[in-house]
């Protein structure tokens, strides 16, 4: 689960590591009171306009601009931002509605340096990673100068040693600033190793982390992903969502229980099991590829669906306006493949069945799905493997398209 | 022979009364699995199913029953707990279902399993083991099936199957066994990104076996386990591998079902992951209905 940059720094507040002052704002009006209490209670005109928008990138496409005139010039500015459509390099070329923003005050820094914590898969251990290279994109930073990049891993026993900190501190050149600055550069990684652990956060980013002229470090940027498993220990997370920025059907799918994600192709599938869904999306993609034929989602219903939760995911695959043709998969283990057919037939009897249907059930109560399906008197073509549901799906909507 | 389960593994089972745990037991005992024990803390004194003894702990379990190998069903905030519990009573085999654990608390596991591996290797003991979390489990045709998998479509015999995913184990199992072979022992190593057996640990187990006479691998996008899986194949193994690798179509930085399985800042794609197979020497099946033939081809 993603959070915008203002809610990570009140996260980061908690914990102790410096942000600057700032203050959300959902209107123009609530953009320019905010810029005014910050130039009265920092006594300088500078403040920043920041959209705020999950993606990042957001300075490149016109998301974050300086007030140098304090409150009218940052009331000029969130007219501009509140409400564009930001793109980013990592919002697609439709861009992003700005909803939000966040006012901030302005500080001029002597060095802009980047500083990550992720979970390195192939440790097992939390990464603390560090550059000079502050404020650039760190997989360009990583692909062209690794070098540049200072890891150090952690100890979940001793957490993140003062040592460690010291290392990458002298490692990016702090000394220069002086001891004070090595120690603050100290309390603030130390600092931001509990709160990746306490607040389960999957990913943590700093770019740029800044130095001032008085010597201080500060987080001038935010990003924070939670681990999404962790969720039943942080009741405060459902707060934290910002519906706006989710995909409505996989926000759906999710409050109903099942893993689905939007693509952009025609065929939509329903499998039990993460790993056959995602063999699925492959065998469609690799039968139809010539043919424009693909995937329209990814959608696992798991293993313990209900006939309830099967109904409202093939309901979702219907209601899809770019689908084409339908593909149900299921190996079933735990999944019954009876709950399976009744789910799929109470859905397509409610809906409505105006796409062909290709359907492949094996495992278990397979002889008691099929008979279902049969005697449902829907249009449904059964298949006796994976590549033949493939198969027939392809061929289905190619004779579609051809009429 | 087999791999990590067989006749001779007694079995516990941590969230015996729970639904899952319940449930799953009753198919295990079934398939001829032997639980000799439960564990569910404060229901200690009780029999489930009227004969399968219920502890408080795991090490009273142990120690009234003799079991070796423990499988846990207990849901996801007390789970990494329950894994501690039986590294700590010395369980060889440790087999974790549960779904949904988050990846501080696997940090925290995974640290101490080291530990326990380490001191078990220097004192010439044997090594202490997980499997999983987020996985269907280990089953060996015919003698014993611990975890979630369908029995019924399984065949003894002499093929190793080892996968982080569920289903597509079913998948792989049910097109073997429609070609007439079977399986020596199958592994769901689990979809976390922090788990206990790795592919490289159960390739060798599986390379040493004398049962085993080829192996299906099955990867997916995220991570580097599968790359390690091919340097592992290229340096030892001389038992043909086919391999299937989920999530070629899947777009970057997004989460497919499994909490492993995401491409994140470029690193963990399919591509990759299927030319370090190639390049090792495994047989890379084109999709995921020729698994089982793709192996076949390479056996005569």
């Amino acid at each position: 689960m993603k959070i915008h940059e203002y809610q990570g720094k009140q996260v980061f507040a908690k914990y102790g590591v410096p942000v600057p002052k700032g203050y959300p704002a959902f209107t123009v009006d609530e953009a320019e009171a905010a810029a005014k209490r910050l130039t009265s209670e920092t006594g300088n005109q500078l403040v920043v306009v920041k959209a705020q928008i999950h993606a990042g990138g957001r300075g490149k496409g016109g998301g974050v601009k300086v007030a140098k005139g304090g409150a009218a010039e940052a009331r000029q500015l969130a007219e501009k931002i509140l409400g564009m459509q930001l793109v980013t390099h990592q919002t697609g070329p439709e861009g992003t509605k700005v909803r939000r923003l966040y006012i901030e005050q302005g500080l001029e820094m002597v060095q802009e340096l980047y500083l990550g914590a992720v979970v390195d898969r192939d440790k097992r251990r939390i990464a603390f990673m560090a550059s000079t290279e502050g404020g650039m994109e760190i997989e360009k930073v990583a692909e062209e100068s690794p070098e540049k990049i200072l890891t150090v891993h952690v100890d979940p026993v001793n957490g993140l040693m003062p040592y460690q900190a010291r290392e990458l501190a002298f490692g990016l050149g702090l000394m220069k600033y002086g001891k004070e600055t090595i120690a603050k550069f100290v309390r603030l990684i130390s600092n931001l190793y509990r709160c990746v652990v306490e607040e389960d956060c999957s990913l943590v980013e700093i770019n740029p982390l800044a130095v001032l002229k008085n010597g201080d470090v500060i987080a001038l940027d935010a990003k924070i992903n939670f681990d999404d498993n962790a969720e039943f220990r942080h009741k405060v997370w459902a707060e934290l969502q910002d519906r706006d920025e989710e995909d409505p059907v996989e926000l759906e799918a999710k409050e109903a229980g099942l893993n689905y994600v939007s693509l952009d192709g025609n065929v939509g599938c329903l499998v039990n099991g993460a790993g056959l869904a995602m063999a699925t999306m492959d065998i469609i993609k690799h039968a139809g590829e010539k043919h424009g034929v693909a995937p329209a989602n990814f959608l696992d219903v798991g293993g313990g669906a209900t006939q309830e939760q099967v109904t409202k995911a093939f309901s979702m695959i219907l209601k899809s306006p770019k689908v084409k043709a339908i593909f149900v998969n299921i190996f079933g283990g735990i999944m019954k493949c009876d709950v399976i057919a009744n789910g799929v037939v109470a859905a397509a009897k409610e809906l409505g069945l105006k796409v062909p249907l290709v359907v492949r059930l094996e495992g278990t109560n397979v002889e008691l799905g099929r008979k279902i399906l049969n005697e449902s008197g829907l249009a449904i073509q059964a298949a006796s493997t994976m590549a033949d549901g493939a198969q027939k799906i392809v061929d289905a909507v190619t004779k579609g398209a051809g009429k | 022979m087999s791999i990590l389960v067989g006749k001779d593994t007694k079995l516990i089972v941590q969230g015996i009364t729970g639904g899952a745990g319940s449930f799953h037991a009753k198919q295990m005992i079934e398939y001829g699995t032997n639980v000799v024990g439960g564990v569910t803390p404060t229901r200690g004194g009780e029999k489930f199913e009227g004969k399968v003894p219920v502890f408080d702990t795991v090490k009273q379990a142990v120690s009234a029953t003799g079991a070796n190998a423990t499988v846990i069903f207990v849901p996801p905030p007390g789970a990494a707990d329950a894994i501690l519990e039986a590294l700590d009573a010395n369980i060889e085999l440790v087999i974790c279902i549960t779904e949904g654990i988050p990846v501080v608390d696997m940090l925290g596991v995974r640290r101490v399993l080291e530990a326990a591996q380490a001191e078990a290797r220097a004192n010439g003991k044997s090594i202490p083991r997980l499997v999983g979390p987020n996985c269907p489990g280990v089953i060996t045709p015919g003698e014993c099936k611990i975890g979630i998998m369908p029995g019924h479509i399984h065949k003894k015999g002499n093929i190793g199957v080892v996968s982080r995913s569920g289903t597509l184990t079913y998948e792989a199992v049910g097109q073997l066994t429609a070609l007439g072979i079977g399986q020596s022992t199958c592994v769901g190593i689990g979809g976390d990104p922090v788990n206990g057996m790795d592919f490289v640990d159960v390739l060798e187990l599986f390379q040493n076996d004398p049962d085993t006479h080829g192996v299906i691998m099955i990867g997916e996008i995220g991570g580097g386990a599968e790359e390690r899986g091919a340097e592992y194949i290229k340096a030892k193994m001389t038992k043909p591998v086919a391999a299937f690798i989920a999530g070629t179509t899947a777009p970057p930085g997004k989460r497919m079902g499994h909490a492993g399985a995401i491409i994140s800042g470029g690193q963990g794609t399919a591509a990759a992951k299927i030319a370090a197979l190639e390049a090792a020497g495994a047989k890379v099946a084109p999709t995921p209905s020729d698994m089982a033939s793709t192996l076949k081809s390479m056996m005569s």
